[in-house]
């Protein structure tokens, strides 16, 4: 740049362009200072306009026992903790929802999408009819589908499906056994604590051999062989370090365990397969990309098809997949707010519903939530981006 | 009615500081209709008939506001409104009055913005379940008191769950809470035994039971757990539009304690009564003080009958729901409902 600019630019043409920049910064700080004002008329008018109705603003609410019980909570929560702690509570429950619905979506999404390229005739065309079929029903369908459809067809608690008469199935949700730590956890914690250095310092071991002299150190045995011993130790020692806490029927539905309610299985299941169909074909598009020559060379070299598929086709396919696969993310996670419709205790429902019909503060109420999604989004698209600058071709920087 | 939340929160941005909603009562009157928000669908307070229609006790108050600002109970437009939305769509302007079966709170009425006018039903929680319910015992359920650890059902955005969750503190018991969005949902789920109980205001608990597979097969239980006086709201800070609602109320109690029904009305006019001469406009300005014309009560009273016609019709013995008067009685009947003098 500075090259061409001494080049070809006169002295006399230099002062020019030293006024250029200057009217152009003063543009930028004019422009600037008129979106800062536009901003502080908007929030001067919030603030006049609720005074004059005589609605209470602010956040102390957030500080205030919010007083209402909340479904499923992912940390201790009752009915004297705070609004602030609802929201909390709402956002993991989001979180919860969202992050476990990505990982399903994209495991049945890539199945989906390779089996719709499938040689085989039938898999091919059932693929293909999945995906017709998930990605043109509405989700809220889908979503009351799963949810009234399955839910009805489930006995009371009291009629449960139990499975080895540990794990029970009725229509207040799956109940499982939950692990309790015992008193021995302490022992087992340093157990688990020698065998991560013990195979740290035997793999740096391992790759100095390597280094050193190109043999290759198998280091898993001796590592099995000590952390089998250990854990021999623990146990003579103490005992078995966790107890199992097994449901029991008492009252009205079981109690202990753990215990995923219907309305969380209902919209996992449906953000999960309906997205899987977009994935599916976003997986589809990013295979058809790569160029068929390169699995022609694959199978001229020798290579069978699902070592080709693993490592000549997916990593091309994947630079092509990744960008809309986040968009794919990101609407999976604003999807999860349809939760209000089944009762699933997300941030729409608990925060922007329930706290928001009790404080009545809608513009302070909907602007923290909006945030929210939005950092939410703005994350998940970072995460996705430094991926895909991973996968990405590596060009030389110009 | 999401959207609600959003034009709302475009409307607060945008507008100049002063909202225009400080005369209800000429913004109506210019635009010829009342913009009036009611339930999304219960039976006996505002429900939509097989005609396309509404019916329902908070209907008839929206009538007989509209009857009384314009002489004809027909200009009146309803919007249904979830329980969650229904004050941002009052603050917002979106609606001139909230006749939603909504209670009256001390919170609500301070922090909200809104001012409740008059009570015209009496309402408390109760408890909906199954007949063949049994406690972990094998005990039939009797009490709410025995419903210790059970799984409940409401709807969300409701004093219900502040209620349930202060009840059952009280009472050293646990439950677990299931808040749909909408009373349809709720019930639903009810319905399909996703709960062991259901908790609404004891009058919807009636309404929303004609909604299932086997009405028969359940009962309400005896217990009310809270005060729900439901009362028609208006924004905060317009006395005279609240003044017409409020008065509305009282129009429609003066005229059943008066005795002057939609039948006789129009007889009445030539009554001899000082009081009844007032109510309906024959002597005194009171319509005109009201900003009203000056026949309104009569106005109202051919349009929706008194209160205890509006009562008889949508919620009485001879309705599906079956509701007796009870404590929404007349004063002199031993009720609560009373209304002070046109005078």
């Amino acid at each position: 740049m500075d090259q061409w600019r001494s080049a070809i630019c006169t002295p006399r043409s230099l002062s020019v362009f030293g006024e250029m920049v200057k009217r152009r910064a003063l543009i930028q700080i004019l422009l600037l200072a008129s979106f800062l004002l536009a901003i502080g008329w908007l929030v001067s008018n919030v603030v006049a306009n609720l005074q004059a109705q005589n609605i209470s603003s602010g956040f102390g609410f957030l500080n205030e026992r919010a007083g209402f019980g909340v479904a499923q909570s992912l940390i201790e929560y009752n009915e004297d903790s705070t609004y602030g702690r609802v929201l909390v509570v709402g956002l993991l429950n989001t979180l919860a929802v969202s992050i476990a619905g990505i990982i399903l979506a994209s495991l049945l999404g890539f199945v989906l999408g390779v089996a719709r390229l499938s040689q085989n005739w039938i898999i091919a065309k059932l693929a293909a009819a999945y995906i017709e079929v998930f990605r043109n029903i509405p989700l809220l369908l889908q979503i009351f589908f799963l949810y009234f459809g399955v839910l009805r067809n489930l006995p009371s608690p009291r009629q449960s499906f139990a499975l080895g008469e540990v794990v029970f199935l009725n229509n207040r949700g799956i109940v499982l056994p939950a692990l309790v730590s015992g008193a021995g956890a302490v022992a087992y914690l340093i157990v688990a604590l020698v065998a991560v250095a013990a195979a740290w310092i035997l793999r740096k071991r391992a790759l100095r051999i390597f280094r050193d002299t190109g043999q290759h150190v198998k280091f898993w045995t001796p590592l099995f062989g000590i952390i089998t011993l250990s854990l021999l130790v623990a146990y003579s020692a103490v005992g078995l370090p966790f107890a199992w806490d097994i449901p029991v029927l008492k009252g009205f539905n079981y109690r202990g365990g753990v215990q995923m309610i219907p309305e969380f299985a209902a919209l996992l299941l449906a953000l999960s397969l309906y997205t899987a169909a977009f994935i599916a074909e976003i997986v589809r598009a990013g295979i058809a990309s790569v160029s068929h020559g390169q699995s022609e060379a694959a199978s001229a070299l020798g290579l069978p098809a699902p070592i080709s598929l693993r490592y000549v086709i997916i990593p091309q396919a994947l630079r092509v997949i990744i960008p809309p696969l986040t968009s794919q993310y990101l609407n999976l996670t604003k999807n999860s707010s349809l939760a209000v419709a089944i009762a699933y205790p997300d941030i729409v429902s608990v925060f922007a519903g329930t706290s928001l019909s009790q404080v009545g503060q809608a513009v302070e109420i909907i602007f923290t939530t909006m945030m929210i999604y939005l950092a939410l989004s703005l994350l998940t698209a970072y995460l996705m981006n430094r991926y895909n600058n991973h996968t990405a071709l590596v060009g030389r920087n110009v | 009615m999401k959207h609600l939340l959003w034009i709302y929160a475009a409307a607060v941005l945008w507008t100049q500081p002063v909202l225009a909603a400080d005369d209800t009562l000429a913004l109506v009157k210019a635009r010829g209709y009342l913009q009036c928000g009611v339930s999304q669908g219960l039976p006996g307070f505002s429900n939509p008939d097989d005609k396309g229609g509404w019916q329902g006790i908070d209907i008839d108050l929206c009538k007989g506001v509209a009857a009384a600002i314009f002489g004809n109970a027909d200009k009146v437009r309803f919007t249904p409104l979830s329980a969650k939305d229904r004050f941002t769509a009052l603050q917002s302007g979106e609606i001139d009055v909230l006749a939603r079966n909504t209670t009256w709170s001390l919170g609500r009425d301070t922090s909200l913005g809104v001012d409740f006018t008059a009570v015209n039903y009496y309402d408390g929680q109760g408890f909906m379940i199954r007949k063949d319910l049994s406690d972990g015992d094998g005990k039939a359920i009797k009490s709410v008191l025995q419903l210790n650890g059970a799984t409940i059902c409401t709807n969300q955005g409701t004093t219900t769950e502040l209620n349930l969750a202060d009840y059952f503190k009280s009472n050293n018991m646990t439950y677990e809470i299931v808040a749909y969005e909408k009373a349809d949902e709720a019930i639903a789920a009810y319905n399909i035994e996703r709960c062991d109980a259901y908790t609404t205001d004891q009058s919807a608990l009636y309404a929303q039971r004609l909604k299932l597979t086997q009405p028969q097969a359940h009962i309400v239980l005896p217990e009310i757990i809270s005060k729900e006086p439901l009362a028609p709201v208006v924004r905060q800070g317009d006395n005279q539009w609240s003044d017409v609602v409020r008065w509305t109320h009282f129009a429609m109690l003066n005229a059943e304690e008066l005795g002057v029904s939609s039948d006789n009305v129009r007889a009445m006019r030539n009554s001899r009564n000082p009081s009844i001469r007032r109510l309906l406009g024959v002597d005194g300005r009171f319509g005109q003080a009201l900003g009203l014309r000056k026949d309104w009560a009569y106005q109202i009273i051919q349009a929706v009958g008194n209160y205890g016609e509006s009562f008889e019709r949508n919620l009485g013995v001879n309705t599906p729901l079956k509701i007796k008067r009870g404590v929404n009685a007349l004063w002199t009947n031993g009720g609560l409902q009373y209304a002070p003098p046109v005078r």
